[in-house]
């Protein structure tokens, strides 16, 4: 089990040169309004609009499809939820299966969801993808004026977060050495993973706690007022960025009450 | 430099009977070298704590004076850096460059002079890579030398080292020890294991007395004269005090298991290898050569990805055995000891492995009460687990894995980073397992432990390093 953060994106590209706390704003500013809407043509439109712009981030479609695959799979399961519980059964009949017939109603309204889902979904993936942890947190200190404290502290226990993985796997194989497994039974299997889980916890607050305290020697957080070694940058491009993002959500949801499509979710 | 003054000093953590460090009278000249010696519980990491301002005044209580430069140490913290045993809770960035550059960031240094005192405090150190270098892709020693250069690059008149070297194989610790022998400029006092190593880098030494005072202070000739064979019988490692081989007394037997032409990709080579009753064998190799991993395909944890592991006339490998039969055969104790605990009691902790045998509560509580008094943790039955000390931890990982009574036992590192007395019980021990007619296999880095008790030695090749993480530059 490893866990992949790294940026992965061509780092020259024009758009993931931007400022990461511009990228942020830009995600958020752009997905953000899709949340209000319930029809599938909007968030259809965002994504048609998200995917357009993934070469100026420098990412490729197939990195992007890899980076992607939880969404996928939550679709997946977004589809089963819908054609399962969906209340709306109108529309045209297309598979017969008693309470749980799958009519065109349905198929819509699991449609709807999942594109929202993946429209708000990309954003954070060429987010990540395009942008190195410290750069963030650099542009959230520098630019957003966020508490270091909180900045580089999360970005510490973020470069922690690679040795769960290995911790977990240690952990299992000495619990099979202690002669614990769960074979066939599911309780078994559960109560397992969760005292597995309970002494992954206890170890990463003890070493978050050895880790705060070289960070306190070290004069983090002893307030005085903090110089920046990476200076982070605010441009005009920058700005753009948001602009664009403003003006590119507006666009699709435009479309979509001209088309009288629209359906707010309130 | 600075100069370090205390008077009859003492601190009680809040909650706690005993004090943690007491009496201790002390005067420390700018640019002294001290290594601070005493058993384990003597205050040692107390009190440099409390010389690096990290001890809040509210979370203890107080006695006596302690002064650096004049100055409580609270008020003196930019004069002190303090270097821990774990590289990896350390290091906070993900590039090395930047890692150095935080402690400067967050004492307000102005960014114009941050980058050339970030590479100043590399040269000091002997960091071989480019400042973007990832952490992540650093050996222990590495991590080490550049957690160093961190504190370094603040320029302390007064460096703590508390065990620099104890999490560390003995190549890393070397790496470490060499970029300290070449520091010029600062106080220094070190708390450390293993003596002998580190005394050319250090002009006294000084022996703080269980219970309080300092027992000795004088040249390492002087301290070691008139208190060695004390200090050795506390379990400090005194120079010059050897311990007599214990070798096996029987010939080599049938095998119980054998590795043949096993293989893990990206970690383990292939390699045959067997074990048989009677015998303590070796595994020895540097860092990377897949040492653990071999431990664990013995210890039937772990699926080869080439060749099989067979065994106690088994046809089905290890790893595909029912947990409960596996641990009835195969004991593997593991290099940290906390990843093997799973209750809250000591004494709970040695019964999980014959309950899960399916032992009768009688023959589970016999079990117990044995290997408690076997491996001195009697008085600790009702402890929790994770409260122990690092050699009462070690023993109990030991003694959980001998309650179902394999008849092989594996174990990674068994005597990293203990205290002489616990290294003496351990070797002792595993001789008396050994000439019981257990089949031992240990993966170890300590050249004492191989020469002391193994029978046959299984050395390892290099591996070829890899990088987990791209380099990147930082942005300027």
């Amino acid at each position: 089990m490893t866990l992949a953060l790294e940026p992965i994106a061509d780092p020259a590209a024009p758009l993931a040169r931007r400022n990461p706390v511009a990228k942020l704003a830009a995600a958020l500013l752009f997905s953000l309004p899709l949340i209000a809407t319930l029809d599938p043509l909007t968030p259809a439109l965002a994504l048609a609009i998200e995917l357009a712009v993934v070469p100026f981030f420098g990412l490729r479609y197939s990195t992007l499809a890899r980076r992607a695959w939880p969404v996928l799979v939550a679709s997946l399961g977004l589809l089963i939820t819908m054609v399962l519980f969906s209340a709306n059964r109108s529309g045209t009949l297309l598979l017969d299966l008693g309470p749980f017939d799958v009519t065109t109603g349905v198929l819509m309204s699991a449609l709807g969801l999942i594109l929202r889902l993946f429209a708000v979904a990309v954003p954070g993936v060429l987010l990540f993808a395009t942008t190195d942890p410290t750069d963030l947190a650099d542009a959230l200190v520098q630019n957003a004026k966020a508490p270091a404290r909180f900045a580089v502290g999360a970005l510490a226990a973020f470069r922690l977060l690679p040795l769960l993985g290995a911790e977990w796997q240690m952990l299992t194989l000495a619990r099979r050495a202690r002669g614990i497994d769960a074979g066939h039974n599911p309780f078994a299997a559960v109560r397992l993973f969760v005292s597995t889980a309970f002494a992954l916890l206890v170890g990463a607050l003890r070493r978050g706690g050895r880790l705060a305290v070289a960070m306190d020697a070290r004069g983090f957080d002893s307030g005085l007022p903090r110089t920046y070694a990476r200076k982070q940058s605010f441009r005009t491009a920058d700005i753009a960025l948001i602009a664009g993002a403003l003006v590119l959500s507006a666009l699709a949801l435009g479309t979509s009450i001209t088309l009288g499509l629209f359906r707010p979710i309130i | 430099m600075s100069e370090v003054v205390l008077r009859g000093f003492g601190w009680r953590h809040a909650g706690r009977r005993a004090w943690a460090v007491r009496d201790v009278d002390l005067h420390i000249a700018h640019g002294e070298r001290v290594l601070l010696l005493g058993p384990s519980g003597a205050g040692k990491s107390t009190l440099l704590a409390a010389l690096s301002g990290l001890l809040p005044e509210d979370s203890g209580e107080a006695e006596g004076t302690i002064e650096i430069d004049g100055l409580d140490p609270r008020k003196a913290r930019d004069q002190v850096g303090i270097v821990f045993q774990d590289p990896q809770t350390q290091l906070v960035m993900a590039r090395s460059g930047d890692d150095v550059a935080f402690g400067l960031e967050n004492r307000g240094v102005p960014p114009a002079q941050i980058w050339p005192r970030v590479s100043d405090a590399l040269d000091r150190v002997g960091f071989p890579y480019p400042i973007t270098r990832s952490t992540a892709a650093l050996s222990g020693g590495e991590a080490q030398r550049l957690a160093l250069a961190g504190v370094l690059a603040l320029r302390p008149g007064l460096l703590l080292l508390d065990e620099p070297t104890a999490n560390l194989d003995p190549a890393g610790a070397t790496l470490v020890r060499e970029s300290l022998g070449s520091l010029t400029g600062t106080t220094m006092i070190l708390v450390e294991h293993r003596v002998a190593e580190v005394l050319p880098l250090v002009d006294r030494v000084v022996v703080l007395e269980p219970g309080g005072g300092v027992r000795a202070d004088g040249t390492p000739e002087m301290v070691f004269a008139a208190y060695g064979d004390r200090l050795a019988d506390e379990g400090v490692w005194v120079p010059g005090f050897t311990i007599p081989p214990l070798k096996s007394a029987s010939a080599a037997t049938p095998e119980l298991v054998r590795a043949e032409k096993v293989s893990v990709d990206q970690r383990l080579a292939p390699v045959c290898l067997g074990a048989g009753p009677g015998e303590l064998l070796a595994v020895t190799g540097p860092n990377g050569a897949g040492k653990s991993t071999l431990a664990l395909l013995l210890g039937g944890l772990l699926a080869p990805s080439g060749g099989r592991v067979r065994g106690f006339g088994d046809q089905r490998p290890p790893h595909k055995w029912r947990a409960a039969t596996l641990t009835g055969r195969i004991g593997s104790v593991f290099q940290n000891p906390e990843h093997q605990f799973v209750t809250a009691r000591v004494s709970d902790e040695l019964a999980v492995g014959p309950r899960r045998l399916g032992k009768a509560p009688a023959a589970v509580a016999a079990t117990v009460s044995d290997l408690l008094e076997r491996l001195r943790l009697t008085k600790l039955a009702a402890a929790n687990p994770y409260t122990l000390s690092g050699g009462e931890a070690r023993r109990l990982s030991v003694a959980t894995a001998l309650a179902t009574a394999p008849r092989l036992l594996v174990l990674d590192e068994p005597t990293f980073g203990q205290d002489r007395r616990t290294w003496i019980e351990l070797v002792t021990l595993l001789a008396t397992l050994r000439d019981d007619g257990h089949a031992i296999v240990a993966v170890t880095h300590d050249d004492d432990f191989v020469q002391t008790v193994a029978d046959r030695t299984f050395a390892l090749g290099p591996a070829r390093r890899h990088d987990p993480l791209p380099h990147r530059r930082p942005r300027s």
